[in-house]
């Protein structure tokens, strides 16, 4: 669905992916990890277009968007739930989710809603509160919310536990979860590896814009090289 | 009545038709700098060229024997509007996004140049002097007693007071109802972001010139109406004031520019009056420096929003 052949991306002079192939495919929970720096979010916006691969090819759904404009990327059954969550403050909750549906079937418009309000009930009683007013794990779900409201079949997630407690890390696992039984693949970049493995069939170790490692997550789980460097031992 | 209290009504009315225009143009400013976060240097010349397609629109218009006052202004309203938003948007088109993403500098460069090109390409057209007009709507009512001071409130002002509420309200409705203004509200917030929303970005910052300049251009008409006639050097000194009023509301913030342009109106009215006419600009521009002294971010500014 989604594959990525040598991938290079760079930030100015700063090689941040220095070559980078995976594939994502249809139905599959992929986690990517890796270190603070590593690249984890550089390769999630190359895919985006923003910034754009220098060399090599991404292909989405059979089609090369290695040069194509962000917004039809973004129009083409890819979304993003970013690092950071950013979320539009000022925008409240149901405006930050029209957004997330902007180019969307208007006729769809409430169904979907509807959708994202059943995984996330916290968003409908929040629906008219500035986006901003929001506890972390709450804009967390916004986030989510909003990549799901343009119907994606591949959802990329960039650390959605991020300073999150860990009870609330566990409900927002347990909506991807349910996310992926909607039929939704799913690409997560995460640094809590552990967590990440666990839920994902299969994963990639990023390191210094490399990839270092590609197995099934619970392979990786047990690899000693990751349980050293990713699991603390 | 007092004639002291007159006084002070003639100039809040005074000030009220200056202030509208300057929030008229302001939000022009105001809008394009919440979206790339620069100023459009061009904005005070496409004011003036809404004003030239104005004048021109109603000449001809009187020249065709148009009888109906409303029907002119209305006519006047929409071409002025229509021509000056296909100027904004050309603006954005040749000055700014090919620019986009190179240091800051260089779009300034290129608005500037775009702004003395427009002024000479008026001048070329249509002289350096003063064209003028009949006046389409003469008159006025007085108040305050026979002999003594009277407060004179020209029908022209009201008119300017009352076009300009209905557009500051229109555009109110349409940012913050439409989708459009929904997406020129997210794109102010978090550009990029809208982007990876597979919004088209570009689309919305040629909308922000657009409907500035469709506002610039009301402004414009408004102006050739009042004063009767107008040259291809107004748009400098309107330019600098509104920006300042855009300033002083809060660079950024549509609400801000509409209370900025009131303000800036009003103290300029007042300063005239009390003062001297000489000194209206010193007023105008040391209130400037003392709002942004002790509130940097302009009257209704908000202080820039953290992005993570
Ligand atoms: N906008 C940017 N400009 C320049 N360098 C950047 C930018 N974003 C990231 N980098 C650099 O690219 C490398 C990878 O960063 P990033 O993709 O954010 O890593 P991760 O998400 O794995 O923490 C880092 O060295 C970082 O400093
Ligand atoms: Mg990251």
């Amino acid at each position: 669905m989604l594959k990525l052949e040598a991938v290079h991306t760079f930030y100015g002079p700063v090689e941040a992916l220095k070559g980078v192939s995976l594939e994502v495919n249809a139905g599959e929970i992929v986690t990517l990890i890796g270190a603070n720096g590593a690249g984890k979010s550089t390769l999630l916006k190359t895919v985006c277009g923003l910034p754009q691969a220098t060399h090599g090819t991404i292909t989405f759904a059979g089609e090369d968007i290695t040069r194509k404009p962000t917004h039809l990327i973004m129009q083409s059954g890819l979304a993003l739930a970013p690092e950071g969550r950013r979320i539009f403050p000022g925008l409240t909750v149901l405006e930050n989710l029209h957004i997330g549906g902007f180019f969307a079937d208007k006729s769809r418009l409430e169904a979907d809603l509807e959708r994202v309000y059943t995984l996330f009930p916290i968003l409908k009683e929040r629906r008219h509160q500035r986006g901003g007013t929001l506890s972390g794990g709450e804009q967390q779900m916004l986030a989510i919310a909003r990549a799901l409201m343009s119907r994606p079949t591949l959802l990329l997630l960039d650390e959605p536990s991020l300073g999150l407690a860990p009870l609330v890390i566990a409900q927002i696992f347990r909506i991807l979860e349910a996310i992926r039984q909607e039929g939704v693949t799913i690409f997560l970049v995460e640094q809590n590896a552990h967590r990440a493995l666990q839920l994902a069939d299969r994963g990639y170790v990023l390191e210094n814009g490399w990839i270092v490692l590609a197995d099934t997550g619970a392979n990786l789980l047990v690899n000693a090289a990751v349980r050293k460097a990713y699991l603390g031992g | 009545m007092s004639t002291t209290f007159l006084g002070f009504i003639q100039q809040v009315i005074n000030g009220l038709t200056l202030g509208s225009i300057y929030a008229l143009i302001a939000i022009g400013y105001t809008m394009v700098y919440g979206i790339i976060g620069m100023i459009n240097f061009a904005h005070g010349e496409i004011y003036m060229i809404g004003s030239y397609v104005g004048v021109l629109v109603l000449t001809a218009l009187t020249l065709l024997g148009l009888q109906s006052v409303p029907l002119m202004l209305l006519l006047t309203l929409v071409v002025s509007i229509l021509v000056t938003s296909a100027y904004g948007w050309t603006v954005e088109r040749l000055a700014y996004r090919p620019l986009r993403g190179s240091p800051r500098l260089a779009p300034l460069i290129s608005a500037i140049g775009m702004s003395i090109f427009l002024q000479n390409y008026v001048m070329l057209g249509q002289g350096a002097r003063d064209i003028s007009m009949q006046p389409l709507i003469a008159g006025g009512w007085r108040f305050g007693a026979e002999g003594g001071f009277q407060v004179y409130l020209s029908y022209m002002q009201v008119l300017i007071a009352v076009v300009t509420v209905i557009f500051m309200a229109l555009l109110t409705l349409y940012i913050s109802r439409s989708r459009m203004g929904r997406a020129c509200r997210a794109c102010a917030e978090d550009r990029e972001m809208a982007n990876l929303l597979g919004i088209d970005t570009d689309r919305v910052i040629s909308l922000t010139f657009v409907l500035g300049a469709a506002l610039a251009a009301v402004a414009g008409v408004l102006v050739g109406l009042y004063y009767g006639k107008i040259n291809p050097f107004i748009g400098f000194v309107a330019g600098i004031k509104a920006f300042t009023a855009a300033v002083l509301g809060g660079i950024g913030s549509i609400p801000g520019a509409m209370l900025g342009g009131i303000v800036l109106g009003l103290t300029e009215s007042f300063a005239s009056a009390y003062l001297s006419t000489q000194y209206k600009d010193v007023v105008a521009f040391g209130l400037l420096v003392l709002v942004l002294l002790f509130r940097p971010t302009g009257l209704l500014g908000k202080p820039d929003v953290e992005k993570v």
